[in-house]
């Protein structure tokens, strides 16, 4: 670091969650620079003041989607959240992801997260062998725009961590793994369409959500579950009318 | 800089629901306490009709009582959360059952303002 980099001598104080479900918040004085992130801030803790500390990131430029915390109060992705974006005097709080229990400090246990995408049938189903020729799928069809619209998900859970349905029901299959289902049930080369509208139709599926658009309000990636999951009520729906569900 | 000896004191995992500040989720929650505000009142809207069963009198004695200032201001409460109600349900249906429109957060601050506008209304003709 240059003297430039400095805003000044200034410190942030910087409150981070230690432990796992039981613990407490230890707080540590850290240097405010500019251009600053808030996973820079946990990696200056981890590399000058306490090495112990555990979190959880690899790309650092927004791709990978591992390095969620709680940033007071809110999920966020901590490597593309600037500190003067978050910081409320001269504090930042940091703690795991909210509704997934907690390994150490800001390192969650996403296993029920990707879980559910399991249970919500998550997984392409070729329709089509090596052997085929390859498919043309055209951009502008109306099923294609939809499933294009939600696909870029970096399975990061902070929509899962945003969702109070997540928070209040267990079996809950939560906005990302509906999302997910949603651009398969929009994917015209996938064979596992009646197999898992039954899936997301069932008791924690799609018809758990409340539309409070938490999710929506806070992907990083400009997502919307919420409408993603309407798709899903409107087709489930629409496949029981048909006898189909 | 080396850290400070900030340990807290052991504590809970604070939950991380600072979203519930947002004009959306806002909205579902005013949209499920007038519901129940809603719910609490109709029993006693019928109550009030049943009045009417046992007698003139006492229909009218009631009739009387609902002149009083208080009750009217309630009226006017009644009547803007009833329109909160039937506005916010009318969104989150085109929601469910519609194409995805944007613009939800302001569909939602027009709720508030038509519920608050029929109240004034509402306060302008009873009193």
């Amino acid at each position: 670091m240059t003297s430039a980099d400095t805003i000044s001598s200034e410190t942030i104080d910087v409150s981070v969650w230690r432990g796992g479900a039981e613990g407490r918040y230890e707080t540590f004085a850290v240097p405010l620079r500019q251009n600053q992130t808030i996973l820079d801030v946990v990696t200056w803790i981890q590399r000058n003041a306490d090495p112990t500390l555990s979190y959880r990131f690899a790309c650092r430029v927004g791709m990978c989607g591992s390095c969620a915390m709680t940033v007071n109060g809110r999920p966020r992705w901590t490597c593309r959240t600037h500190v003067s974006k978050v910081v409320e005097n001269g504090k930042v709080e940091l703690g795991p992801l909210a509704n997934l229990p907690v390994i150490k400090d800001l390192a969650a246990d996403m296993t029920s997260f990707f879980e559910k995408w399991q249970k919500a049938d998550g997984a392409f189903v070729p329709s089509k062998t090596r052997h085929d020729p390859i498919e043309e799928i055209l951009p502008n069809t109306p099923a294609r725009i939809e499933a294009s619209a939600a696909i870029e998900c970096i399975n990061c859970g902070i929509c899962f961590a945003a969702c109070d349905t997540v928070r209040w029901q267990d079996e809950y299959l939560g906005p990302a793994a509906l999302n997910r289902a949603w651009t398969l049930v929009n994917d015209e080369r996938d064979a596992g369409k009646s197999d898992r509208l039954r899936a997301v139709a069932a008791a924690g599926g799609c018809h758990a959500c409340h539309s409070h658009q938490s999710c929506e309000q806070h992907c990083p990636q400009k997502l919307n579950p919420t409408a993603s999951i309407a798709g899903l009520k409107r087709l489930t729906m629409h496949a029981y009318l048909r006898g189909d569900l | 800089m080396s850290a400070n000896d900030g340990l807290g004191a052991k504590t809970q995992l604070r939950a991380g629901t600072a979203y519930r500040r947002d004009w959306l989720w806002v909205a579902a929650f005013v949209h499920r306490l007038s519901g129940i505000g809603l719910a609490i009142f109709l029993p006693m809207h019928f109550l009030a009709l049943g009045l009417a069963i046992e007698g003139e009198a006492s229909l009218d004695g009631f009739l009387k009582w609902t002149q009083n200032p208080m009750v009217k201001i309630a009226e006017v409460g009644l009547v803007a959360l009833l329109t909160l109600h039937l506005l916010g349900g009318i969104r989150v249906l085109l929601i469910e059952n519609m194409t995805w429109q944007p613009g939800q957060k302001s569909m939602a601050i027009a709720a508030v303002a038509v519920s608050i506008l029929v109240g004034l209304l509402l306060a302008v003709y009873l009193f």
